[in-house]
């Protein structure tokens, strides 16, 4: 294959093509260093986790930055109380480098629960507390004793793994806190479910929240979009865990299953077939609840019927056009490339930062064969590569947009920074509008000039 | 929407915390420079997430491509050390990504542990890591001390450190080392230098590396920044200003140790008094003559503060930014007659209280370091109103809340285009702040007067 030249010694294994052969590629391994990798640390997992949980104090025990660089970068709405908005920092120093930061931890959690009266407090480990030994656990635990609520310590120390790490970290956080308070009872005929891996970007949670309902189905907490303390303290009252970016939550499902018994299902809700499949799935669940699967039927008929004619005149203009992508977990770019066939698009390179392989196995079956797939890419491969394919849309994270834009390709965002849902089946419509925008825009024909 | 989570009291006791942040870590301010750099790559010595971090708001506030390495530390490094790390990642760095210098900076986690980046960097060079011709400099920069501001700094000394020589043969030439500001900044000075007919040596030059035109091709080393030939001939010139005394200050009195290159350390050219003193420097530092060019970009200055001074006068405002920046600037909507009521950085200095007070009156509210936060920035503020607030795009959430206008400036502005390539320094940069200003002011002034008030000519 060529451009090879283009990747790093030690990286060619994370490189393949999508063919009849079985990949072996290597991936969920350490990036090698120097590499200009794409990926993050652990503390970046467990902030992207749990910073949609609106109603608790978020304090960064660390330096600056760790607090400054994921201050409000994710556009997760909540309906009410905006707390997870302000950045809290213990903006370590030298001297407490050499002291230690245990008592400074102590008395800003003194200040800022009396003062904003969070109904929780999580207070994230950073690389330096890691190395400077505070013992968090002890410190929470004080007080939590002293104010009341719950102080829940994060061990998010950044060099302790991958962001994947600082998923679970995450989940343990979450799981300390389920159980805590008596859930609400049953209502007859009423089966209530959790969603789990639901950030709620640009709304997306709530767009679910209405397929369920219309189900009959009660959510009961959402893990972590439009977040609140109450209801996740209460999640262990839910009969199924509805498991979304199956990365970040299995973890949390999994100890869920051990401890209440509530069995969970991996589910995707980008792209109408996902979507509804998931909703059909969670009806098969409930068989037993008279005119469930009905009504899921009701639900998916009604809003594909309102989706697919929406679609076309995209398809028209987006049929046989090729596809890059790069995201974080493998979950998401499954689906993108059964939404992208569905916009009659094909994709040509798909990579991520924290595929399993498990996951690339599936992938490499349902790419065409052809499809370059790659693990833990940088700006070098990943340009050499769009070129190479020709590409002529790139779907991934802040980190990508600029690439594809010197480029001269089109991009969508499919992570943080999503301004429109992409969740369900009005999402897809959002996708193939947001897609067509800019694989369509004037301005990629700008670049021919008589000069 | 923020409005509930911030009363205007009580105040609270700031020694252990820090509420939103008026200031980041010193890494980030290191990669930038070293951006500055023809050819450089920038390396993080810690975990991934900084490095992730620092390209992901270096994009944020540019809209372009940033590249850097990471040591990418795991559990192991943490307790064994890094050099491993290091020594593999400078071999990769210039076999696969063809680097001409790979600028390394620290991080708490490698600081904290004690890597000796001196030591690594040398047995690198030994071992034949580093490519004839091919360079490593580096930096060190906590994140637990100083702040983006200090990182900024260190880099540039790093530079300095390792390719400033002196031959002992004095070139005609002036450095002008810039701190930390935009790279349209950075070529307004390159330009009035220019049309001076000084020729000067500037570093770190980030213009046309983060504000590089479309091509249709990635590059990852864009054709702007300063070369090495060029820093290294700062060694030979017969002066140096520095633009910013904790941005440039350390390095431009680090060449006159190093290479006996005597340095004048200014505030930034930011606002027509401090352009003044800059001009004047140059003049006096190449022994050149002030052209009617940029007298007459100076008199433009005037006729527009002149013109328009009646909507200037008595205006308040609310900074927030880093210390290089805002002392001119204060003293620039001081001169056209405006009122700083309140101003704060994240950047530690005990200076910044006392000039700011110098320039702004004793009863202006100003703080720096951790307690300079935006939270306290908001709460004075909804105290005491102000007409509009200068800050990064973080602000925007006081200015929401209090229905005040925010006008962008300084770092990090995520929500605007601009500051890539209009500069705010120079005369033709006050004519852009003060376009600004007016135009908050006449917004405001347009959407709030009742109809039979509402003024065609302004």
């Amino acid at each position: 294959m060529a451009a090879r030249a283009d990747i790093l010694q030690g990286r060619q294994k994370s490189v393949a093509v999508a063919g009849d052969q079985p990949l072996a590629l290597d991936c969920a391994k350490p990036s090698l260093a120097g590499s200009v990798s794409q990926r993050a640390c652990v503390f970046c997992g467990s902030r992207v986790v749990l910073y949609p949980v609106a109603d608790a104090l978020h304090l960064v025990h660390g330096p600056i930055g760790c607090a400054a660089y994921t201050w409000d970068i994710r556009g997760a709405l909540s309906s009410g109380p905006q707390l997870h908005r302000l950045s809290f920092s213990t903006d370590l120093r030298e001297q407490d480098v050499v002291y230690g930061g245990e008592k400074k931890l102590a008395l800003a959690l003194d200040r800022l629960i009396p003062q904003f009266q969070p109904k929780a407090a999580f207070v994230y480990s950073t690389c330096l507390v890691g190395l400077i030994g505070d013992d968090l656990k002890r410190l929470c635990r004080q007080a939590s004793e002293k104010h009341g609520i719950p102080v829940v310590p994060v061990e998010s120390e950044g060099f302790r793994g991958t962001k994947k790490d600082g998923y679970k970290a995450a989940c343990e956080a979450l799981y300390s806190l389920i159980g805590t308070a008596e859930p609400a009872p049953l209502a007859p005929g009423i089966p209530r479910i959790n969603i789990l891996g639901e950030f709620n970007i640009a709304g997306e949670a709530w767009i679910l929240q209405s397929y369920y309902r219309r189900m009959g189905v009660e959510v009961g907490a959402i893990f972590t979009g439009d977040g609140r303390i109450d209801a996740i303290q209460r999640a262990q009252g839910a009969q199924l865990n509805v498991v979304q970016c199956s990365g970040s939550m299995t973890h949390l499902a999994q100890k869920m299953k051990e401890r209440w018994g509530i069995p969970y299902i991996r589910v995707s809700y980008f792209g109408i077939e996902d979507c509804a499949e998931a909703l059909y799935e969670v009806a098969r669940r409930f068989e037993a609840v008279p005119g469930i699967l009905e009504r899921a039927r009701a639900v998916v008929a009604q809003e594909v019927a309102a989706v697919l004619p929406a679609l076309e005149p995209f398809r028209k203009d987006l049929q046989g056009r090729k596809a890059a992508l790069y995201v974080g977990g493998a979950f998401k770019a499954f689906s993108l490339i059964k939404a992208l066939r569905m916009l009659g698009m094909r994709t040509v390179l798909a990579g991520t930062q924290t595929g399993g392989p498990e996951d690339y196995e599936r992938l490499r079956s349902i790419c065409d064969p052809g499809t370059i797939i790659v693990d833990d890419s940088n700006p070098k491969e990943l340009s050499g590569f769009l070129r190479q394919t020709g590409a002529e849309l790139f779907i991934g994270g802040v980190k990508e947009r600029p690439l594809a834009h010197k480029l001269g390709i089109g991009f969508c965002d499919h992570n943080h920074e999503r301004k429109e849902a992409l969740a369900g089946f009005e999402g897809m419509v959002n996708f193939a509008r947001e897609v067509h925008a800019s694989v369509m825009s004037p301005v990629w024909a700008l670049r021919q000039s008589e000069l | 929407m923020l409005l509930r989570h911030t009363p205007a009291e009580p105040a609270i006791e700031r020694q252990a915390l820090t509420i939103n942040p008026a200031k980041t870590c010193q890494p980030i301010g290191a990669m930038y420079a070293a951006l500055g750099l023809h050819g450089c790559m920038p390396h993080s010595h810690g975990s991934q997430g900084c490095c992730s971090y620092h390209r992901s708001a270096l994009t944020r506030h540019y809209k372009e491509p940033i590249i850097a390495g990471s040591s990418s530390f795991t559990e192991g490094s943490s307790v064994f050390g890094g050099q491993a790390n290091l020594l593999e990642a400078i071999t990769n760095l210039f076999s696969i990504y063809d680097a001409e210098v790979v600028a390394v900076h620290t991080t708490c986690l490698s600081e904290t542990i004690g890597d000796d980046i001196t030591q690594i960097v040398a047995k690198a060079q030994d071992e034949g890591r580093i490519p004839k011709g091919k360079y490593v400099i580096k930096a060190s920069t906590p994140s637990y001390v100083g702040s983006h501001v200090t990182g900024y700094s260190n880099m540039v000394k790093g530079m300095i450190e390792v390719f400033a020589k002196s031959t002992g043969k004095k070139l005609d030439q002036v450095n002008i080392i810039p701190g930390f500001v935009e790279p349209s900044d950075m070529a307004e000075i390159k330009r009035m230098a220019n049309e001076m007919g000084v020729k000067t040596v500037l570093f770190p030059d980030t213009s046309s590396v983060l504000n590089s035109p479309q091509s249709g091709k990635y590059s990852m080393y864009p054709k702007g920044g300063a070369t090495v030939a060029e820093v290294a001939s700062s060694g030979d010139s017969s002066m140096t200003l520095a633009l910013g005394p904790l941005g440039a200050g350390p390095g431009a009195r680090l060449l006159d140790t190093q290479c006996k290159v005597p340095c004048q350390v200014l505030d930034l050219p930011l606002g027509l008094r401090a352009t003044d003193i800059f001009i004047d420097a140059l003049r006096k530092a190449a022994g050149a003559v002030v052209p009617e060019s940029i007298m007459d970009e100076r008199g433009q200055v005037l006729d527009f503060i002149t013109d328009m001074q009646q909507y200037f006068h008595g205006k308040s405002a609310a900074l927030a930014g880093d210390p290089d920046q805002l002392v001119p600037l204060a003293q620039f909507l001081t001169d056209i007659g405006m009122q700083v009521k309140y101003a704060v950085t994240g950047t530690p200095g005990k200076k910044f209280e006392s000039k700011m007070q110098a320039i702004c009156g004793p009863a202006a509210k100003v703080k720096e370091g951790g307690q300079g936060d935006l939270y306290q920035l908001h709460q004075w503020i909804k105290q005491d109103k102000v007409d509009m607030i200068f800050g990064g795009t973080y602000c925007k959430y006081i200015g929401r809340d209090e229905d005040i206008p925010v006008i962008r400036f300084g770092f990090p502005i995520y929500d605007r285009v601009g500051h890539q390539y209009f500069p705010i320094l120079g005369y033709r940069g006050a004519l852009r702040l003060l376009e600004k200003v007016l135009t908050a002011i006449q917004d405001r002034q347009d959407r709030d007067a009742p109809e039979e008030k509402f003024e065609l000519v302004m």
